[in-house]
């Protein structure tokens, strides 16, 4: 009996089209510089719909403006509703971008060069959007920029001890973090359309933006330093970042949300939903703009692969959970484990056990793994799943406290579901308007990854 | 006015290999353009001395610094609360807000090294100049030999780096 072997790493992660250095730049820079023999209409089917949501988060946001945080399902015993959970989840997407593509390059992951890009720009996008929600879910929106440390005539400081203070800053410094990343990361490629670009315009645009990189080696061996001590950087600020989300249930006295575990399982989380929508962006720019010789069904394996890891760390989280409840031996805390299981979310809990949990465990068959329809459908579950355990931890907590007279449910209203929607459609309205001015795929990395894989 | 001999190579080894022999031979390299970061090149043609990670950490620590003076100026000397006798300077919980500054502090730090090194932003430079220039972006491999003033000594490097398997070369002036 022989043992197969594997197939050549550059044939896992490339088709014979996309294996030369000047079929990348083809590939990657015709939708950008040869608009004219490029179909946009799925493009502009897209950019409609998503408008369209985008006008709707407008409405909402100028509605809730001018009437204040009432228009949402709040109530005096579920004082933080769906934007803090749109919040935790659009956080956990924004945090795995940058978390994926330093934390691969890192580990020497090569086949990170044909993701890492727009796994990048949805960071920067998810981010942002998650940074909306906070500030909406004020009583007072207008004055949130008290959360700075600034000289001000009522003589008065931020509260360094609360982590609510830290969220801000965590944010506010990753966001300005990612933008620096990407842009780095973007400069050799936006060179490269520079020298492609028939046009004036093209060229000067991307000319201005490329600060007249030349390639020399100089410029490499400075960009390399700068870029993967950014990496080494990227990991502690991520991982930083979505603890301190974690903190923000995990440091009160509530049942629930005095649980030492939720730093690294919210972190967790975090890389789970955000590898979920990476797949789905993948599958998505893999269709959109013809890359399929250079994204290939092994990605979408070996993502899968991670999905399934963090789905069993996912698992391990919730049986921690319980069995902290129960060894804690507070009434309180064995009651609300009762209740997530039979209370009045129950089906909410049973569906996010079933996504998060259940259905992953699929991705041990390699013929699930390998199909992209089976991973897309079970990534875009997983993100459901993990939406639903953003609002499962606010609700189960709040409805369920130490005083049973105080216990209410929580009913969504029609501005909870509109917000929650429209921001996705305004995530898509950033990022195909980002799809049609910059490459989507780094250009530079995966030249680099056809050389070292065919000079090994 | 300096005189530079570009020679092309078919590929990033080929150019590598010729980069790593040139000072050997007796030829002074001093550049190289690839359309993608190649490991080893850089010193091949010289190239040290990164402050990228200094400048990194300095700017990373100073804003650290500056962000928790802040804190402690706010929150011990300022405006001291004393909740239930709990410290003034309450340290661990202070900790977070320099860590997030501080590392975008050293990205910034970084970036303005990154650009002092490399002398970017420069939109023009005289390489650009040279025909097929564009191609480095893409799929050209370029090396730059500092050209021997002597006419015999030129044709010694042309046919030098013509057996190591350049491509093409030029003579350029600056």
């Amino acid at each position: 009996m022989s043992l197969q072997a594997e197939p050549p790493e550059i044939e896992r992660w490339t088709e014979p089209p996309g294996r030369s250095y000047l079929a990348i730049s083809e590939l990657v820079a015709a939708p950008l510089l040869e608009r004219r023999q490029w179909r946009w209409r799925a493009w502009w089917i897209a950019f409609g719909i998503a408008s369209g949501l985008t006008l709707i988060m407008a409405i909402c946001m100028s509605w809730l403006f001018a009437t204040g945080v009432g228009i949402f399902g709040n109530n005096t015993t579920i004082v933080w509703g769906l934007p803090i959970a749109d919040y935790v989840w659009w956080i956990g997407i924004g945090n795995a971008g940058t978390l994926i593509s330093s934390m691969l390059l890192l580990m020497r992951q090569r086949w990170r060069a044909s993701i890492n890009r727009f796994a990048e720009a949805m960071t920067l996008f998810a981010a942002t959007i998650a940074g909306l929600f906070p500030i909406m879910h004020l009583g007072r929106p207008e004055y949130f920029y008290w959360l700075l440390p600034y000289p001000n005539t009522m003589v008065v400081w931020p509260q360094w001890r609360s982590a609510l203070i830290w969220d801000f800053w965590a944010i506010s410094s990753y966001i300005l973090f990612s933008i620096l990343f990407w842009y780095v990361g973007l400069i050799p490629d936006l060179a490269t359309l520079r020298d492609r670009a028939k046009t004036a315009f093209p060229r000067s645009f991307y000319g201005a933006l490329a600060l007249g990189w030349r390639g020399s080696a100089r410029h490499w061996y400075f960009y390399e330093h700068y870029h993967l001590t950014m990496a080494c950087l990227a990991v502690p600020l991520v991982v930083s970042l979505h603890s301190v989300v974690g903190m923000d249930f995990a440091a009160s006295l509530m049942p629930g949300w005095q649980e030492s575990i939720f730093p690294p399982y919210f972190v967790v989380g975090a890389m789970y939903s955000g590898f979920a929508m990476v797949v789905l962006l993948t599958a998505l720019v893999r269709w959109g703009f013809n890359l399929q010789p250079l994204i290939t069904a092994e990605h979408f394996n070996v993502m899968a692969k991670i999905m399934l890891a963090a789905s069993i760390i996912m698992g391990l989280s919730y049986l921690t959970e319980w069995f902290a409840a129960w060894y804690h031996g507070e009434r309180a805390e064995r009651w609300l484990v009762g209740f997530e299981f039979t209370g009045g979310y129950a089906p909410v809990y049973w569906c996010m056990l079933l996504f998060n949990c259940i259905v992953p465990q699929l991705f041990w068959f390699v013929r699930i793994r390998c199909s992209i329809v089976a991973v897309v459908v079970i990534a875009i579950l997983i993100n459901v799943g993990m939406w639903l355990e953003r609002i499962e931890i606010v609700w189960n907590t709040l409805s369920h406290d130490f005083l049973p007279s105080m216990w209410r449910i929580f009913i969504p209203t029609f501005w909870d579901w509109a917000l929650l929607f429209s921001s996705l459609g305004f995530f898509g309205f950033l990022y195909l308007l980002l799809a049609r001015i910059f490459p989507m795929v780094s250009m530079h990395e995966t030249r680099r990854l056809i050389y070292e894989e065919s000079h090994q | 006015m300096t005189e530079v001999l570009l020679a092309e190579f078919p590929g990033a080894a080929a150019l590598l290999e010729t980069a790593r022999k040139a000072r050997p031979a007796g030829y002074r390299p001093l550049d190289a353009f690839t359309p993608f970061a190649v490991e080893g090149l850089a010193e091949a043609v010289g190239a040290r001395g990164s402050h990228v990670r200094v400048a990194m950490f300095i700017g990373g620590v100073a804003i650290a610094a500056m962000a928790y003076a802040t804190e402690y100026f706010s929150a011990v000397i300022d405006y001291p609360i004393n909740s239930g006798g709990r410290p003034l300077n309450a340290w661990p919980a202070f900790m977070l807000f320099p860590f997030a500054v501080g590392i975008f502090g050293a990205a910034v730090s970084g970036l303005i090294a990154l650009f002092m090194h490399s002398g970017l932003p420069g939109l023009h430079h005289a390489i650009f100049a040279v025909p097929g220039f564009e191609r480095v972006s893409q799929d050209a491999f370029l090396l730059a030999l500092d050209s021997p003033r002597d006419e015999a000594e030129l044709q010694r490097a042309r046919d030098w780096l013509r057996e190591a398997g350049a491509l093409a070369i030029w003579e350029i002036k600056t």
